[in-house]
């Protein structure tokens, strides 16, 4: 009887399986990867004046299309050193971003983590609260904090720590304080959540077996919270390398990054199948930590179960 | 040990106890955890701390081990006041009731982890290692995590831990609380067992009184911060000082009356209008018409169809029967009202159980069977 039921049961289960796995395959085909297939091709393609700034297109016809695609545009690349300069020196800057992230972002998870049960739901939503803002806004404020007649220098001059405006904006430093300031949330965020389900016996039992509290610190709550620094590490570097707004505004001429010559390449250049080019290498790049991001993740709710 | 009739440190007054605690006071804001207590531990004892949930056991332990500090007193560890020590500074070793194994280090690291705060010599260290392993038999799984074995394994890997560095003093906080009844009983007797060849001392924890009379060489009976009475199990068992102890350590009928002094320590107890006193004999000093209880363990009570020779007997009916297997415990109405229960060992099978329901029986018990208290 209870056999009967689940064959007849059979088809609807499956399809509805069916279903639930097909949609977001679908998804990523609609907001992924037909976006990247026209990106590509684009960046195959020949700079033109016309619109769209390139040949060939859909109209020439298929053969036609196919016939004058090639990597024309990628050899480009590598003759120029201005790309892989960008590229070294973005991947640079988000690395260190990405390193001052943790280093600001660690001890305040850790504070939000002890702090009492009660205050626990105030501290996250003063974490969440800039997301209520406009991003460029807040990275604007920032203009406004660090340039030479801005309030730190104010407030650095009046104390008489310094005699002159120190030159912040417009120099790495300051791309440094933008990023460091618009992922924090997210590097606070998957460490408190680490920190947060960790035991505290754990650290008391530590003590008792003869560690200081930095040992404990080291040995206990440190690899605890790994999974939790490697998430945050990642969602701070991977959009930090193609970061485009934040130097732009805060940068100055000296700051090279890969999102800036992209925005110039279609823009300025209206160089578009460089541009794409420039993009799609950036993809790449950005497909290995995405990759190791998601095995993190899969182990984590592996050990979990 | 327990059997071991020459250890009693504690009724020797030149012996120094391994741990004193006075007049120690623990308050968390208003709340009083810990009131005034006043206690001595000795030098290879298995100490069993037992009482109610909430009476303060693990408070207790935690200021022994140092994550809490005394509100006022003093805890004295081998003769030294240990007040500001902190934890990773005391000779003293906790199993947690949690067990608090660090999920990222397999068994073996986790039994090491200690020995390596103290020690660089490696072969020194696995040595050790293998030896706590094998006392707690867990070589097979030395290479798995905490998570890849069973419930009784993770205990164990706890004790290996908190043994591995031969503290002075291990606290096991409800160490067996998590294992089933037949796993918790072998688990005891291995405890007693490592006790025995380590010869550290052991505090235990526990609101098993089966558990604390197993294992234990002394046992006080906490309650609300207090402790009630400290002795050895059968002291506790057969001379309990007070109801709250009777009541809490096993089975026990409580007859409330009146003391009537009738020499050499001989009492007779009113204990109802119009019914004949009851003979206890006490070391206690009653007056005349103090209030007290007689405390009967159910098992000192006979049960027969006619009336016996013995000193106190009263009629009464069978209420109600408890079968327990290897024992029977008969709740048996008195003419007041009063239940009174008398247990017997089934020796013979079921089919001939003497008595049933509205049998009327009567229950005896001779002078010295019961115990007299006053508070
Ligand atoms: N850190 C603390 N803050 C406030 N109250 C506590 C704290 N620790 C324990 N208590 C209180 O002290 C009492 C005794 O607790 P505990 O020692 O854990 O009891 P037990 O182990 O005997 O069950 C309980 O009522 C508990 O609520
Ligand atoms: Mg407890």
């Amino acid at each position: 009887m209870g056999q009967l039921e689940r064959k007849r049961g059979g088809a609807p289960v499956a399809m509805r399986r069916l279903t639930l796995i097909t949609v977001p395959y679908l998804w990523l085909l609609a907001l992924f990867l037909i976006p990247f297939a026209i990106v590509f091709k684009i960046s195959l393609s020949d700079i033109a004046l016309a619109i769209p700034p390139y040949t060939p297109t859909m109209e020439d016809g298929l053969w036609a299309l196919l016939s004058q695609l090639d990597f024309e545009n990628f050899v480009f690349l590598t003759e120029d050193d201005l790309y892989w300069k960008a590229y070294l020196s973005s991947l640079q800057i988000a690395l260190i971003s990405t390193v001052l992230t943790l280093l600001v972002g660690y001890p305040m998870a850790y504070a939000m983590a002890r702090a009492p049960e009660e205050w626990r739901p105030t501290l996250m939503m003063l974490v969440i609260l800039p997301f209520w803002t406009s991003f460029l806004i807040r990275v604007y404020a920032w203009v406004g904090i660090l340039s030479s007649e801005g309030f730190l220098n104010q407030f650095l001059l009046w104390l008489g720590i310094v005699d002159t405006p120190l030159k912040i904006l417009n120099t790495n430093t300051a791309v440094y304080v933008g990023i460091v300031y618009t992922y924090l949330p997210f590097m606070i965020l998957p460490i408190y959540a680490a920190l947060d389900r960790l035991d505290g016996s754990l650290i008391e039992a530590a003590e008792d077996l003869g560690c200081s509290r930095l040992e404990a610190f080291w040995l206990v709550t440190i690899p605890l919270s790994k999974n939790g620094i490697i998430a945050g590490c990642f969602l701070v570097f991977i959009p930090a390398l193609g970061e485009f707004v934040i130097p732009s505004l805060l940068g100055g001429s000296g700051t090279l990054m890969i999102g800036k010559v992209l925005f110039e390449e279609f823009f300025a250049n209206r160089d578009w199948p460089v541009a794409s080019a420039v993009a799609v290498i950036l993809l790449l790049i950005l497909i290995v930590p995405i990759v190791l991001f998601q095995r993190n993740e899969q182990r984590q709710a592996k050990a979990e179960k | 040990m327990v059997n071991d009739t020459s250890f009693a440190p504690w009724d020797d007054p030149q012996e120094r106890p391994l741990i004193r605690f006075q007049n120690v006071t623990k308050r968390f804001g208003d709340f009083v955890a810990i009131d005034d207590l006043t206690l001595d531990i000795y030098q290879r004892e298995f100490f069993a701390l037992l009482g109610p949930s909430g009476c303060g056991k693990t408070t207790m332990m935690r200021m022994l081990a140092g994550f809490e500090e005394p509100t006022d007193g003093m805890i004295e560890l081998a003769g030294e006041d240990i007040a500001h020590v902190p934890p990773n500074k005391r000779a003293v070793n906790m199993m947690f009731q949690s067990y608090a194994l660090f999920p990222h280090l397999s068994v073996w690291d986790n039994v090491a982890f200690g020995l390596r705060r103290e020690s660089r010599d490696k072969d020194a260290i696995a040595e050790r290692v293998e030896q706590m392993l094998k006392l707690t038999r867990l070589e097979k799984f030395a290479g798995r995590k905490p998570h890849q074995i069973s419930g009784g394994q993770r205990q164990r890997v706890a004790l290996a831990r908190s043994l591995a560095k031969a503290p002075k003093l291990l606290l096991l906080d409800e160490p067996l609380g998590a294992l089933d009844a037949k796993l918790r009983q072998a688990t005891q007797f291995e405890l007693m067992d490592i006790q025995e060849k380590t010869g550290t001392t052991f505090v235990i924890v526990t609101h098993d009184q089966e558990e604390a009379m197993t294992v234990a060489s002394r046992v006080a009976v906490m309650d609300e911060g207090r402790v009630m009475q400290v002795a050895t199990p059968e002291q506790i068992y057969e001379a309990p000082n007070s109801t709250y102890v009777a009541d809490f350590i096993g089975d026990v009928n409580l007859i409330e009356g009146r003391a009537k002094p009738n020499g050499g320590g001989a009492y007779h107890i009113n204990w109802a209008e119009g019914q004949a006193p009851f003979e206890a004999k006490s070391d206690m000093v009653l007056s005349e018409g103090q209030r007290c209880h007689l405390a009967l363990r159910p098992e000192k009570v006979g049960i027969q169809p006619n009336k016996p020779e013995e000193v106190n007997a009263v009629q009464g009916k069978v209420l109600d029967i408890a079968y327990l297997g290897n024992l029977s415990t008969y709740h048996v109405e008195l003419s007041t009202g009063q239940v009174i229960k008398a247990q017997t060992a089934n020796t013979n099978r079921l089919s001939r159980r003497d008595f049933m329901w509205d049998d009327p029986v009567w229950v005896s018990w001779s002078a010295s069977a019961g115990v007299l208290l006053s508070q």
